[in-house]
């Protein structure tokens, strides 16, 4: 069974002043417990867990230590297109804003992984708009067939899509699904997707389980903080999580925090969340599901970064772009604007110094047809 | 006394086999090493990256060190077996960890995919020690599949519990005839003394040491601690009792044979 029943019934509930109602005992409580359930998890998400966000912090770091030790996990984002049917309201690649369209041929995506892999990254992350027309599963699977070989990690962070389509492009090499559900409130959502076909709030709330049916090694799920209350979303985000882990335990769920950022377009977040917030949410996830990998952007200022990565972050974006290209033609057509430009020597040299062990490699593949195959 | 392991051809003086996952600093694990005096160690093949000009963590192992990679990752038999093969082709040699785990919540060994992996590795030569859950059907299974010890787990890996399953870890001691290798969930020196003061053959040991604020005089605690639990096991405690012996018996009256 997919995540949807549970939303909906649980969008039906008045959750953000369920939370708001959590009272300091259900907190303490809650930090006292080895293992929380959704209501302690509420509860830390609460306003009466503010005061109390030194000792989230002492226990998530705890808890982190424990289960992933002091290693960062490095990525970077590769754009292939940023062609895109959808009139998003808060997203750059909106189809209605006026901006350099491309899209990268193999031969442009070889030069740009080539740079990407001189840097010593081997996980990386392959985004487009949703534009099948352009840059659909046939486009997907060529791309992904060219990167293959050179990186041992290739995630997409694409349109949803058929769980057939996600066992083809697992064929080629792909080990990991990215899927933001944006927001989890349907009624917001129909108003944030005027247009095109993530309109559908069904059909992308179900892409992690099918993602995972298929066969994907890695499910990374999130919500686009700012866009609603950040308390109601980030439990809802946490109880996906939950729902995937229970589901599919053979998957690893990731769990991203992405707050809004400027970009093209006119659009401004309903509820800005602040770095106490962030700090709140982050904590509260890492001691509700102690071993999801928490993925923290460059969305977030470099010194920001630095500071909460003992808080619970298991994996960075590092030498980022945003624009299809960017690694190797410019940075004029970039999704939104970054925070952090620090290169990828750069980001290691920051983690080294708070003492963390950046991981360029933590895959190999096994069942994939990439050059790393052993025959017998 | 000359109290040598003998595993997978090798004789080992230490019984402490150590990790290289989550150290800030790859660079601490030759001191660790040196410090813990262990002489395996294992790593993930998964992390290993022979392409990498630096920071290859091969380029930290000492080579006085055997080599057990595993196969952390892998979620079936087969992706095991992938993996072990994939290793021995990468020159990491015969020495193979069989970690199968398609629980990503709890990290726990499915035991059924593990011994299919043993016995298919076992028969190509490889030196293959299972993790394993303390189950005695599943040790029967690893022994009849060819593994060359077992690795039971003191508690899920990484959370530094202890030894939480003491009663069926002393169930494999007296039942199994492979040595046996306490294998996660050793969070304290002191726990290590307990698995080896118990019987086990060597423990294995990672996030307590890795993730200790100083790993390398961890890594000497944990050497010493096992050497002395395995001492006092060769030692041969002396019996517990439930009930005191008094010094003035209530029964002494009866003066019955002590006359």
């Amino acid at each position: 069974m997919s995540f949807l029943p549970a939303c909906k019934e649980l969008d039906r509930q008045p959750l953000g002043d369920m939370i708001r109602n959590f009272g300091e005992n259900a907190v303490l409580r809650a930090l006292d417990k080895p293992t929380l359930s959704s209501e302690d998890y509420m509860a830390l998400l609460s306003p009466a867990a503010e005061p109390h966000l030194e000792a989230m912090a002492q226990a998530a770091h705890k808890r982190t230590l424990q289960h992933f030790g002091r290693t960062i996990q490095l990525f970077t984002p590769l754009y292939l297109a940023n062609h895109c049917s959808n009139h998003c309201v808060y997203c750059g690649f909106n189809a209605r804003n006026d901006i350099p369209r491309s899209q990268l041929s193999m031969d442009e995506l070889r030069v740009e992984a080539e740079a990407i892999a001189a840097t010593g990254l081997k996980h990386l992350l392959i985004l487009t708009g949703e534009a099948p027309n352009k840059a659909g599963v046939d486009y997907l699977e060529e791309a992904v067939t060219v990167l293959a070989p050179i990186f041992p990690s290739v995630s997409i962070e694409v349109f949803p899509m058929d769980e057939a389509d996600y066992v083809r492009l697992i064929g080629a090499g792909v080990d990991g699904l990215t899927v933001f559900q944006e927001t989890y409130n349907k009624e917001l959502y129909e108003k944030l997707h005027p247009a095109g076909p993530k309109r559908v709030y069904d059909y992308r709330l179900e892409a992690p389980d099918r993602g995972c049916r298929a066969g994907m090694r890695v499910v990374n799920i999130g919500g686009l903080l700012g866009l609603d209350d950040w308390r109601r979303e980030s439990f809802m985000t946490g109880m996906h999580a939950a729902h995937l882990l229970h589901a599919y335990p053979g998957v690893d769920i990731a769990v991203s925090l992405p707050r809004m950022r400027p970009h093209t377009g006119a659009f401004q977040p309903a509820h800005i969340v602040d770095d106490r917030q962030l700090v709140q949410i982050m904590t509260a996830l890492r001691l509700f599901l102690p071993r999801v990998s928490i993925t923290i952007s460059t969305r977030e200022a470099p010194e920001f970064r630095d500071n909460i990565l003992p808080l619970g972050v298991t994996r960075m974006s590092a030498g980022v772009t945003t624009a299809v290209g960017g690694h190797t033609k410019g940075n004029d057509t970039a999704q939104f604007d970054i925070s952090d430009p620090r290169s990828v020597d750069e980001m290691c040299s920051a983690l080294k110094t708070r003492g963390y062990q950046p991981v360029f490699k933590d895959w190999e593949p096994i069942t994939s047809p990439g050059s790393h195959e052993i025959a017998r | 006394m000359n109290d040598l392991f003998d595993i997978g051809g090798k004789s080992l003086q230490s019984r402490l086999f150590i990790g290289t996952g989550k150290f800030a600093d790859d660079t601490l694990i030759p001191q660790v090493c040196e410090a813990s005096g262990s002489q395996v160690i294992t790593t993930a093949l998964r992390r290993v990256d022979m392409d990498a000009a630096t920071d290859n963590i091969m380029q930290h192992i000492p080579e006085q060190m055997t080599l057990l990679p595993n196969t952390s990752g892998a979620r079936n038999a087969d992706e095991a077996i992938r993996i072990a093969r994939l290793a021995r082709a990468m020159g990491c040699g015969d020495w193979i960890k069989i970690e199968v785990i398609s629980d990503s919540k709890y990290l726990l060994p499915d035991g059924y995919e593990t011994a299919k992996a043993t016995e298919v590795l076992s028969k190509e030569g490889f030196v293959v020690l299972p993790y394993m859950n303390p189950d005695l059907y599943v040790a029967r299974s690893l022994v009849d599949a060819g593994a060359a010890a077992i690795m039971p787990l003191g508690a899920p890996i990484g959370t530094n519990r202890g030894l939480r399953t003491e009663e069926m870890v002393r169930i494999l001691i007296e039942e199994i005839d492979l040595p046996i290798i306490v294998d996660a969930g050793i969070g304290k020196p002191s726990e290590a003394c307990q698995a080896m003061e118990m019987g086990a053959d060597a423990v294995l040991v990672n996030t307590a040491i890795a993730t200790a604020d100083d790993p390398i005089a961890m890594g000497h605690a944990f050497g010493n601690a096992v050497a002395a639990g395995r001492q006092a096991f060769l030692a041969g405690p002396g019996a517990t009792r439930t009930l005191a012996t008094a010094s003035s018996p209530l029964t002494g009256f009866l003066g019955g044979g002590q006359s």
